[in-house]
């Protein structure tokens, strides 16, 4: 069973974030040229980056990741509360933005890949990390400005290591580093 | 069958924005609102039907400890609570997950993102 190209995940990917910046938060979001899948892994991160994992036939990561500023006023979007540093508030909103997106990505790609599982979201705050994907396989990336800020979506697929249909929730491969 | 006046309502979600929003959301809806009652996971939902006297349940699915669909079919189970209707608000869009929600006796389902409309609509079409 192939996954479906790197450019249809991509599409999936952009619809998915439109509906919910759109919907959740009635913020517009454009979307910009992606990096190169190399600068992607190779640049450190400063920020927020939420990760959750999926299962199936096969099985990867999802990742949104922006800046601790616009993850504070995604926060106060979605609340209706001034918010303005990074707090349990503002992992909480963005754990469910995660879940968002990629569910709605899960829920497109299934229809290529079959049944698929999200794992509960992993967020992490800070400076000078990186995150890599233990296994290789077919990374799909989305940047999009919102709010006159980059934030990028990504999805990483590898055929997956079990036969059977996938758990409710699976578990996270992403490794994230101190650099 | 009238809508219970005040109305009390349990919110099942582990995402505590979620829950805030989902409180916002009723709040607006002109709705004859009594209390509302958060729960974090479906452990904690079943505890809150037991000391509270509840009317109408949101609840997710996928979240920790015990998810939707097992709090689900725990609450049916029980005949005190076979009756209060449950609406599922949940990213799963999987047909088969969604038929087993109903299946266990989900009275509605609501994917996010959500209008506030959608909530309100989905509420008041259970009374």
């Amino acid at each position: 069973m192939p996954a479906p190209s790197s450019q249809t995940v991509v599409q999936i990917i952009q619809a998915a974030a439109h509906e919910v910046f759109t919907t959740m938060l009635g913020m517009e979001v454009t979307c910009e040229r992606p990096p190169s899948e190399a600068a992607a892994f190779l640049a450190p991160a400063e920020g927020v980056v939420s990760l959750v994992g999926l299962t199936g036939r096969w099985a990867g990561t999802g990742c949104v990741s922006c800046s601790g500023p616009l993850a504070c006023r995604v926060t106060s979007r979605m609340l209706m509360t001034p918010v303005t540093a990074v707090g349990e508030e503002v992992l909480d909103v963005m754990a469910e933005v995660t879940n968002m997106i990629i569910g709605n990505v899960k829920a497109g790609l299934e229809e290529a890949l079959g049944p698929m599982g999200l794992s509960t979201p992993t967020v992490v705050y800070g400076r000078n990390f990186s995150t890599r994907n233990v296994r290789d396989g077919q990374l799909s990336i989305s940047r999009f400005r919102l709010d006159g800020e980059p934030l990028e979506v990504k999805i990483c697929l590898a055929p997956g290591l079990q036969a059977n249909p996938p758990a409710r929730h699976g578990p996270c491969q992403p490794e994230v580093s101190q650099r | 069958m009238a809508i219970p006046t005040p109305l009390n309502i349990l919110l099942v979600d582990d995402s505590a924005a979620i829950r805030k929003i989902l409180q916002r959301v009723l709040r607006q809806a002109e709705l004859p609102l009594g209390e509302i009652y958060e729960a974090g996971d479906g452990l904690e939902a079943l505890q809150a039907l037991k000391a509270n006297h509840i009317h109408l349940v949101l609840s997710d699915i996928h979240m920790p400890n015990m998810d939707g669909l097992q709090f689900l079919a725990g609450m049916k189970a029980d005949p005190r609570w076979r009756s209060i209707p449950v609406v599922m608000v949940t990213t799963e869009g999987n047909q088969s997950r969604v038929m087993e929600a109903v299946d266990l006796g989900a009275a509605g389902y609501v994917r996010k993102p959500f209008t506030a409309d959608q909530i309100k609509e989905r509420v008041l079409s259970l009374f």
